[in-house]
């Protein structure tokens, strides 16, 4: 049957359209019951006895819940203890309209065979098809072809002579007017709070229900504490005059009442707006995408320098903001005011299921309780839940639902409980779920995808790659390295110039385009290396055992061989797929041995001379080029094999032949950069380090000044040379700091697709192209790369995806965000284990370099263990001694002591875990000694000491 | 907001069909009686009027004429109230010269041409109401139009439109789908011996996927054709009453 669908419809320009679509109406569409008779389908869905222990429904039944529902209630949907749902498209599609998020999480419980979830195509069933009545608005219509299915389904089900109690369905609505005209409709139709509460088996699902609407009024005093948002329309006219800005809302880490909104402007002209205090952040939440209004002129603020925490007891809603903002007072100085705004409406919520720990409240008998996150930047969340008592002292995940404009804090509901907190594996799945790292074990799915064992090389495999098993080909890495990516050799030809190859471990050969191992690989990006435990991105088959390059065993390698003169200089560049057998499985420390032992003169010494010497040349050629060489410290921790505990805290740090490996893996990115790019100008995947904006180096520049030295920042050339001209006398460790400093300054290096960006400068190498090749078991980009390489050469061929430009670049946002949630993840790992190394230490005594200034602390780093730390000289309760802040130094006077960048000082560090959730490592002054702000050294632990510390 | 979803994981489309269902064709032969042949065709809400006449000869400049085979001239035109915005210009404007184009080559490769030299055919199709596949549902009209003028052709030409979303082929969009970023592809068959009159794509697609594009959309015109061959044993049948009478 055919009907016409006719609706008007506004164009952007204002004009109004007729749209006429057509709308088939079909008889084939099955109900997915296993009970039915009638229907003609292949498979069911539904179950015949579809039990969940209901008091309500003491009946098999089926549920239906309406858009609303799914919407608000999708973390108990998500819960494997319900079961024979039906999803009416009419409810998918209006979920999918209002939010992907939850569209996505429906899909995915819908493909979960064992859950039962049948999607219902009641929009163009014949019997279920409803059109819209005149006067009736779209919410009435979809409400009531809802009930229209359900009605049609408990008819459908309802065989003749069936017994009472036979199938059923039920509708789940909470929408009061829904619900009543349901009930007149002759429809089982239950709240959703009523039907979860009867389940007899399940009640800890109750916690897990999102507040509804008029839950909340109960829970709020009615005094208004926020600013009203503005609805969509208005702000869309807003930002369309431009009275309003678009941009993402990120809370400063440092202080709560204080965040900015990043505005993307057109090309490079993005700015920054600055937004202090509860009433102008306005409920906005991290990460929200918000639409912002600049304050006039005369109030706009400079970035406060102070660095502020939300804690302490929960604060009443009668509580005036007012008190808690006294601290921001105004900067003094005009120069560094900054664009000042606040928040007028949120235009899309980024909320996400929190970490963090319950904060119980001071009633007992209280169901209400403040949760307070692990991450510092989102707010804490006021939940229900009657487990207060369980939950204590447990990570927790907790969801957002709403933050209503008389409310201190936004309201949310439990989702589950991560484990005790404190533990290692509590945190460190804490942290993977805190940076959205997909840690899960790897699908039947992804593992099918995996070569059979035992693996062996047939000769069609030989046949198509070049055979360099001959070849004294060895590999260098970190100690106890498992994925072994890279493999070198070197060796004189005939003519006197050298042969060096790069031998990458051939990942693609195994991980084909679009299999499901490749999806979940693209979709991991990177592997994550944490302390004492990695995350891979591919299953460990592939990265520990056939794809590792590992000595006397024969593996598939990308190569990548130069001829190249004595001078290093590059003839001929050759890229072949290849099988390898490496002679050697070396680290960096055992190469170096090796290199400097002038008794051995085996064949793997002789080619490891050759790298080194022609390393040591290019990187002189790179420097000379204006590569940078910067600086961060990274630290390692000796693990005590059974407990896991780190036992020992050490610096990495570099031999010789740690760049010598860096150097040619450089090159080799660099060649295959150029042939990808070259063949495929379109669609390669590039990486590039954009130059950092002026402004960046004020820090850098201002620090260095005050030892009177000079940096120039002109060009990356001027910059490596100033750095490496930095010297000040009896104080080595400056040069280093600097670097650290400039560190600091840099840009994030980013993947990019070449059809879609025009500027390819990789800063920090001088490399006017640059790309990832050579870890493709650690890194996607590299597979991709990989791939394309494949191509170029003949080796392979191409498939749709790779040739798309826009699908490219969508990848490439996918893995510069893992790629950076990596790098945080492996940091909080880093700061975790360190306290427990500091745990296990007790209180120390260490010195230290000021690395910045604040308006109330200073930021020490400590190089013996890499470790930053803040030294307080405010506190709640106590009154604060004398400060001056200067702004240009920067410096800052403490009662009669001023503190510059880089002072050398002294302090203690214990560990402060007053806060079980944000332990921290906690530092306080023994020298310079300043009267009430230093502390004595610690001779033994002295208790009145540490009750200092704390606040 | 998102885009639209074009085929659901049920594996409906918009309105309600699935991948390799085609909208509802209706057609009448003969609308007029003044031309030499004429045909009405619906392909859902795509109606288009197609007319011939000739074989005749050579209008305007005799030098265009050719001396083994008759000419095709094609003129394609949209009605001004046939898309959603009032079209300023029925014809003459780039797109329809092109679409008249690649009509013209359509039926030079299906009309037995050679049987009329010095001659010309004119073939005239006019969009009434546009929602997707305008050069298909042009083809299909004009080929009942020249079936109804008694012109030989070689087979019917049918034609269809499939697009490619989630790796699966749609067959014959309607509007939506069209502007809803699919890459497209027109193809032009003759049913019977397989043979493919035109095949235009102007969007991106990887190579790998032409192969099930192509087929799908030879499969679609099979189906149309199948209708198509009904309409015409319809009319012949009509004819026949009415003569007989």
């Amino acid at each position: 049957m055919l009907k016409s669908k006719t609706f008007v419809k506004k164009t952007r320009s204002g004009g109004v359209l007729k749209v006429v679509r057509e709308h088939y109406l079909r008889d084939d569409i099955w109900c997915g019951s296993e009970t039915c008779a009638e229907c003609k389908q292949d498979s069911t869905v539904l179950q015949r006895d579809a039990c969940m222990e209901s008091s309500l429904c003491p009946y098999p039944h089926y549920l239906v819940p309406d858009t609303n529902v799914v919407l608000h209630q999708i973390d108990v949907l998500e819960d494997p203890v319900i079961r024979n749902v039906i999803i009416l498209q009419t409810v998918l599609q209006e979920v999918r309209h209002r939010s992907a998020t939850v569209y996505k999480r429906l899909k995915d419980i819908a493909h979960e065979p064992g859950r039962h979830f049948y999607t219902f195509t009641n929009e163009h069933h014949r019997e279920t098809f409803i059109e819209r009545e005149p006067g009736e608005s779209a919410n009435d219509r979809n409400d009531r072809a809802i009930r229209v299915a359900v009605k049609w389904y408990s008819q459908h089900l309802k065989t003749p002579g069936s017994d009472p109690d036979g199938l059923k369905v039920v509708l789940l609505t909470n929408d009061q007017g829904n619900k009543q005209k349901a009930e007149e409709n002759g429809l089982l139709v239950y709240k959703f709070e009523e039907y979860i509460k009867s389940l007899i088996a399940n009640p800890e699902l109750v916690d897990r229900l999102a507040l509804s609407n008029d839950d909340k009024q109960e829970i709020t005093s009615s005094k208004v504490l926020f600013p009203e948002h503005l609805p969509l329309s208005k702000i869309q006219a807003g930002i369309k005059s431009g009275s309003f800005l678009q941009g993402t809302f990120r809370t400063s880490r440092y202080n709560y009442l204080e965040a900015t909104v990043f505005v993307q402007g057109k090309g490079e002209d993005s700015t920054e707006v600055l937004i202090q205090g509860l009433q102008n952040l306005n409920r906005a939440v991290h990460h929200d995408v918000v639409a912002v209004e600049l304050l006039p002129d005369n109030q706009w603020v400079a970035p406060s320098a102070v660095v502020l925490e939300d804690d302490g007891a929960a604060k009443d809603d009668a509580v005036d903001g007012d008190e808690e903002e006294k601290v921001l007072e105004p900067s003094a100085t005009q120069a560094a005011r900054q664009a000042t705004g606040k928040v007028v409406g949120i235009i899309k919520r980024s909320w996400r299921p929190f970490c963090g720990m319950l904060n119980v409240s001071e009633i007992k008998e209280s169901t209400r309780h403040l949760f307070t996150p692990a991450d510092r930047r989102i707010p804490r969340i006021r939940i229900e839940t009657r487990q207060a008592s369980t939950l204590a002292g447990q990570r927790i995940m907790v969801a957002i639902d709403g933050w209503p404009k008389h409310s201190r804090y936004p309201n949310g509901h439990f989702v589950r409980s991560l484990g005790v907190a404190g533990e290692k594996d509590t945190e460190q799945e804490v942290l993977l779920l805190e940076h959205d790292v997909p840690h899960q074990d790897f699908s039947q799915a992804v593992l099918s995808f995996l070569p059979k064992m035992p693996w062996v090389i047939t000769p069609e495999d030989l046949a198509k790659r070049q055979d360099l098993r001959h070849l004294t080909v060895c590999s260098v890495d970190p100690p106890g390295c498992t994925d072994i990516d890279d493999a070198l050799h070197c060796r004189e030809l005939e003519n006197g110039n050298l042969e060096v190859g790069v031998h990458i471990a051939d990942v693609s050969h195994f991980i084909r385009p679009g299999n499901a191992l490749d999806k979940e690989a693209a979709n991991r990006g990177t592997t994550v290396y944490l302390c004492g435990k990695r995350i891979d991105m591919v299953p460990e088959l592939l990265s520990s055992n056939l794809c590792s390059l590992r000595s006397n065993v024969e593996r598939f390698a990308f190569s990548c061989i130069w001829e190249m003169n004595q001078k290093a200089e590059i003839l001929k560049t050759r890229f072949t797929k290849s099988v390898i057998n490496s002679k050697a499985s070396l680290t960096y420390a055992e190469a170096q041995m090796r290199i400097d032992d002038t008794n051995k003169n085996d064949d793997i010494t002789q080619s490891l001379r050759g790298l080194n010497k022609l390393a040591k040349i290019l990187k002189r050629k790179r420097i000379a080029n204006g590569a940078l060489t910067l600086s961060s410290v990274e630290v390692r921790f000796h693990m005590d094999s059974e407990t896991h505990d780190p036992i020992d805290l050490q610096t990495k740090e570099l031999m010789e032949t740690n760049s010598m490996v860096e150097e040619f893996m450089l090159l080799a990115n660099i060649s295959v950069a150029q042939k990808i790019y070259d063949e495929f100008p379109e669609c390669a995947l590039l990486r590039k380090h954009p130059a950092p904006p002026p402004s960046n180096y004020d820090i850098l520049i201002k620090a260095a000044k005050s030892k009177d030295v000079t940096i120039h920042t002109d060009s990356a050339k001027a910059l490596a040379d100033s750095l490496d001209g930095a010297k000040v006398d009896g104080f080595q460790y400056f040069n280093t700091l600097l670097r650290i400093l400039a560190t600091r300054c840099m840009m994030q290096a980013v993947y990019f697709c070449s059809g879609m960006d025009s500027d390819f400068h990789h800063y920090g190498l001088a490399s006017p192209i640059y790309t990832h090749f050579t870890s493709p078991i650690r890194r996607y980009a590299d597979i991709i790369v990989h791939r394309l390489l494949a191509v170029a050469i003949g080796a392979d061929s191409t498939y749709a995806d790779l040739m798309d430009k826009h699908k490219q670049s969508a990848l490439c946002n996918n893995l510069n965000y893992r790629h950076k949630m990596s790098q945080y993840a492996q940091r909080a790992s880093v700061a975790f284990h360190t306290q427990l190394f500091f745990k296990a230490r007790g209180i120390l005594n260490e010195e230290g370099f000021v690395l910045f200034v604040r308006k109330n602390a200073i930021i020490v780093l400590i190089p013996k263990f890499g470790l930053e730390g803040t030294v307080f000289f405010t506190s709640k309760n106590k009154v604060s001694p004398n400060l001056v802040f200067d702004e240009e130094g920067p410096t800052l006077r403490v009662e009669q002591h001023t503190f510059h960048i880089f002072d050398r000082v002294k302090v203690t560090i214990s560990l402060d875990d007053s806060n079980i959730q944000h332990q921290k490592i906690r530092m306080a002054l023994i020298k310079p000694v300043i009267p009430g702000v230093s502390v004595p050294a610690p001779e033994a632990e002295p208790p009145a000491k540490k009750q200092k510390l704390d606040r | 907001m998102a885009g639209l979803e074009l085929l659901t994981d049920q594996g409906y489309r918009l309105d309600g069909r699935k991948a390799t269902e085609l909208r509802k064709v209706q057609a009448r032969m003969g609308v007029f009686a003044q031309a030499d042949g004429s045909a009405y065709l619906e392909q859902g809400n795509t109606k288009a009027l197609a007319v011939v006449y000739g074989p005749h000869e050579m209008r305007g400049s005799r030098s265009r004429a050719l001396h083994d085979r008759a000419v095709i001239n094609c003129q394609y035109s949209m009605a001004t109230f046939s898309t959603a915005e009032r079209k300023r210009r029925p014809h003459g404007d780039r797109k329809s010269t092109e679409m008249s184009l690649h009509l013209k080559q359509t039926f030079e490769a299906a009309v037995m041409t050679q049987l009329f030299p010095r001659s010309q055919i004119d073939i005239y199709v006019k969009i009434l109401q546009s929602d997707g596949g305008n050069y298909s549902v042009c083809v299909n009209a004009a080929t009942l139009a020249v079936i109804d003028a008694g012109i030989p052709m070689r087979d019917y030409v049918c034609a269809c439109t499939v697009g490619f979303v989630d790796e699966t082929p749609l067959a014959d969009l309607c509007h939506a789908e069209e502007g809803g970023g699919v890459s497209s592809l027109a193809l032009a068959l003759l049913p019977r011996g397989g043979q493919i009159a035109l095949v235009q794509m102007d969007a991106r697609l990887h190579q790998d996927h032409l192969e099930t594009l192509i087929e799908a959309a030879m499969t679609a015109c099979k189906g149309v054709s199948k209708v198509l061959d009904g309409v015409v044993r319809q009319h012949l049948h009509e004819a026949s009453v009415h003569s007989r009478e």
